[in-house]
C-alpha cells in the first residue's frame, strides 16, 4: 500500500509579534491553505490542530478552536501537542486517518502567540515535573541546552563560535524575500560576533526569538487529489520516533541522562534515528533530499543536524557549510526559507511551516529563495521530552 | 533591641530528596534497579525505565560525589521564575558532569562564581551545596559543581 498523502494546499500567517490572538493567525493560515488547493471549508472532513500551551484553554483544544473560528461544519477533530514537534503529530493524524481511509481530505493548522524573552514553565510548585524542577533549582533554560551542545562541537569537533555564526548570516540571506519571515534584514558574521553572548559560546543572533505565526496544510488522499491537481507534492514519510533507552545525551528539559551503567547504547542516537526513520519508510537516503528544512534553534544545532539526518559524517559540518553546499544554489541547501534564524520559533506551526516551504520549494513557487530541480525534501525537529518530527515530501 | 535579627535561619534543600543536606560531603540522591543495576537521579522508585526489565525493586544510592566535565555554557541573562535569582543578577557557568560508576551525566550550577574561562572539558568536578535563596526563617540549598583544585589540566 503507497503511503503517500497529496499536499493540496499551504498557507501561513507571516511569522513576527502582532499582538493578536493565536486563533486569527489560524484561520488566516488556513484560509490560505484552503484557497490554495481550491478546497472549501465545508467540504474538510478532519480537523486536525496542533495546541499551544501559552495561551489558556483554547490551545490546548486547538482543533476544536480553529474549527469553531471556521464555522461550526461536524468536520471530525483532533487537538496534538509534542513541544516543537506538535506540528508534525497534527500532520501524522491527518495523515493516518486518510491513509486508513476515514477521511478524505483534512485541514491541519498550527499557531502560536508567543511571549518575550525565554520561554518558562507553568505556574505552581511542581517538582516533579523536570521542566519546573531545571528551572527552579539550578536555573537552566533552553539556551543551557543549546550552548552545552554548541560547545561540545567545539570541543570535539574543532568548531569555532564564527562557524556558528555563519550559519545565522547563511539563513538571513535565505530569508532576505521570504514574505512569511519576521527577520528579513542580512546579518554579517561582525554582527553576530559583537552581539551579546547569552549562553556561552553563543550569541544572541546564535539563537532564535519566539514569535507569533501560523501555519496550515490541506492534506488528501492520492485519489482526492487527482480530482483538483496533476502532480500534487506528496508527503511520502512522516517520523514520529521517540529515543531508545538508554539515552546519553543530556536532553531539554531533564537535569541528568539516562544511565548507561547497566544496558548498552542503542545501535542509533535519538537525533540521528529521527531522520532516520523517515527515510525508511520513504524508501530514500540523504543522498536523494534536494533540500532539508532543519530545527535551526541555534546556529551550532544546524550544524549538528547536517550530521545527523545524513548530509555528512560527523565532524564535517562545518566544512559542508563553508563549501556553501548548504547555502541557495550548493548540493543540498539546508534552510532556504530562512529558518527559525529568520523566522523565530511559533512552537505549534513550526514543523507545519517546514512542510509549508518543502511543498512551495517542490512546486518551483519558492520565489527568491528557489532551489532549483527540487525533487525531494526532508524535515527535521525535535519536542521536549522526546518528540521526534521528520517529515519527507517528494514530487 | 533587635531580639528577632539574631534568630539563626535553618539550612534547607531547595527540594527535599535530590540530595543530601551535608555541607561538606554532599551526595546526590538516586535509586538503583536491583535487577538491571541501572541508576537513576531523580530516583525513580515506581517503574524501572529499562525497557528490557520489568522491575520494580530498587535502592537508594548516593551518587558519586565526583565526575569529569563533559560539556559547559553560561546563563548571562536572568532566567524568569520558579528561579530565584539574586539581586543584582550575577552571570553563572552550567557545567554538565559525567559520572563514570553510574554512566550518566548530570547537570548544575559551577559554584563560587567561577565563569567557563576557568572550565575546560575533562576536567574533574565535585559536588558542592550552595545557596540558592533565603526566606526569613530559611536559607535553601541546591547542588553545584565545582572543579576540583588543582584539576584544571587534568
Amino acid at each position: 500500500m503507497s503511503k503517500d498523502v497529496a499536499v493540496l494546499g499551504a498557507g501561513m500567517h507571516p511569522w513576527g509579534k502582532w499582538g493578536q490572538s493565536f486563533v486569527g493567525y489560524g484561520v488566516k493560515a488556513a484560509q490560505d491553505a484552503l484557497k490554495d488547493a481550491g478546497v472549501e471549508w465545508k467540504d474538510i472532513q478532519l480537523v486536525a490542530g496542533g495546541d499551544t500551551i501559552r495561551n489558556g484553554y483554547p490551545g490546548y483544544v486547538a482543533g476544536a478552536t480553529f474549527a469553531q473560528a471556521l464555522g461550526w461544519s461536524g468536520a471530525k477533530v483532533s487537538s496534538s501537542y509534542g513541544a516543537c514537534a506538535t506540528g508534525a503529530q497534527a500532520i501524522s493524524v491527518a495523515r493516518a486517518n486518510i491513509l486508513a481511509g476515514l477521511c478524505d481530505v483534512a485541514l491541519v493548522i498550527g499557531a502560536d502567540a508567543a511571549p518575550k524573552g525565554f520561554f518558562a514553565p507553568t505556574g505552581g510548585r511542581r517538582p516533579e515535573d523536570p521542566d519546573w524542577l531545571r528551572f527552579h533549582i539550578q536555573g537552566i533554560t533552553n539556551p543551557t541546552y543549546f550552548g552545552l551542545y554548541a560547545r561540545r562541537r567545539m570541543e570535539v569537533y574543532g568548531a569555532t563560535p564564527q562557524d556558528f555564526a555563519a550559519v545565522k548570516v547563511k539563513n538571513s540571506r535565505h530569508g532576505l524575500h521570504n514574505p512569511n519571515a519576521r527577520y528579513r534584514k542580512e546579518v554579517t558574521l561582525e554582527e553576530v560576533m559583537s552581539s551579546a553572548v547569552v549562553a556561552d559560546p553563543l550569541h544572541l543572533l546564535d539563537i532564535c526569538a519566539t514569535s507569533d505565526g501560523a501555519a496550515a496544510l490541506v492534506l488528501s488522499s492520492m485519489d482526492f487529489a487527482r480530482k483538483h491537481t496533476t502532480h500534487p507534492v506528496k508527503i511520502s514519510a512522516v517520523s514520529t520516533v521517540t529515543p531508545r533507552y538508554p539515552n546519553d545525551i543530556i536532553e531539554m528539559p531533564n537535569l541528568a541522562t539516562d544511565s548507561k551503567a547497566g544496558v548498552g547504547l542503542p545501535e542509533i542516537g535519538f537525533k540521528e534515528s529521527i531522520a532516520h526513520g523517515a527515510y525508511e519508510e520513504a524508501g530514500l537516503g540523504p543522498e536523494d533530499m534536494s533540500v532539508a528544512e532543519v530545527y535551526d534553534l541555534s546556529t551550532a544545532l544546524e550544524l549538528d543536524w547536517y550530521e545527523q539526518i545524513g548530509l555528512c559524517p560527523p565532524g564535517d559540518a562545518e566544512r559542508l557549510l563553508r563549501d556553501g553546499d548548504t547555502s541557495l544554489g550548493g548540493r543540498v541547501p539546508v534552510n532556504p526559507s530562512g529558518g527559525l534564524a529568520c523566522f523565530g520559533e511559533a512552537v505549534p506551526a513550526q514543523a507545519i511551516a517546514q512542510v509549508c516551504e518543502l511543498t512551495w520549494q517542490l512546486r518551483g513557487q519558492a520565489e527568491g529563495r528557489q532551489v532549483e530541480g527540487a525533487k525531494a525534501g526532508v524535515t527535521v525537529n525535535q519536542g521536549l521530552f522526546g518528540h521526534g518530527s521528520s517529515v519527507i515530501c517528494t514530487v | 533591641m533587635e531580639p528577632f535579627a539574631m534568630i539563626e535561619k535553618t539550612n534547607a534543600p531547595a527540594v527535599e530528596g535530590l540530595f543530601t543536606m551535608d555541607l561538606h560531603e554532599p551526595r546526590l540522591l538516586g535509586t538503583r534497579c536491583r535487577a538491571c543495576r541501572t541508576y537513576f537521579f531523580p530516583a525513580e522508585r515506581t517503574f524501572c525505565r529499562n525497557p528490557a526489565c520489568d522491575h520494580s525493586d530498587f535502592e537508594d544510592v548516593r551518587l558519586s560525589p565526583t565526575g569529569k566535565l563533559w560539556s559547559f555554557t553560561s546563563a548571562n541573562y536572568k532566567p524568569p521564575a520558579p528561579f530565584i535569582a539574586k539581586e543584582p543578577f550575577e552571570p553563572f557557568a552550567i557545567a554538565a558532569v559525567e559520572l563514570e560508576e553510574e554512566g550518566m551525566t548530570i547537570l548544575g550550577q559551577v559554584a563560587d562564581g567561577l565563569g567557563v574561562a576557568a572550565l575546560k572539558t575533562g576536567m574533574p568536578m565535585e559536588l558542592v551545596l550552595r545557596e540558592l535563596y533565603q526566606d526569613e526563617e530559611h536559607v535553601y540549598y541546591t547542588w553545584n559543581w565545582k572543579p576540583i583544585h588543582g584539576g584544571s589540566d587534568a
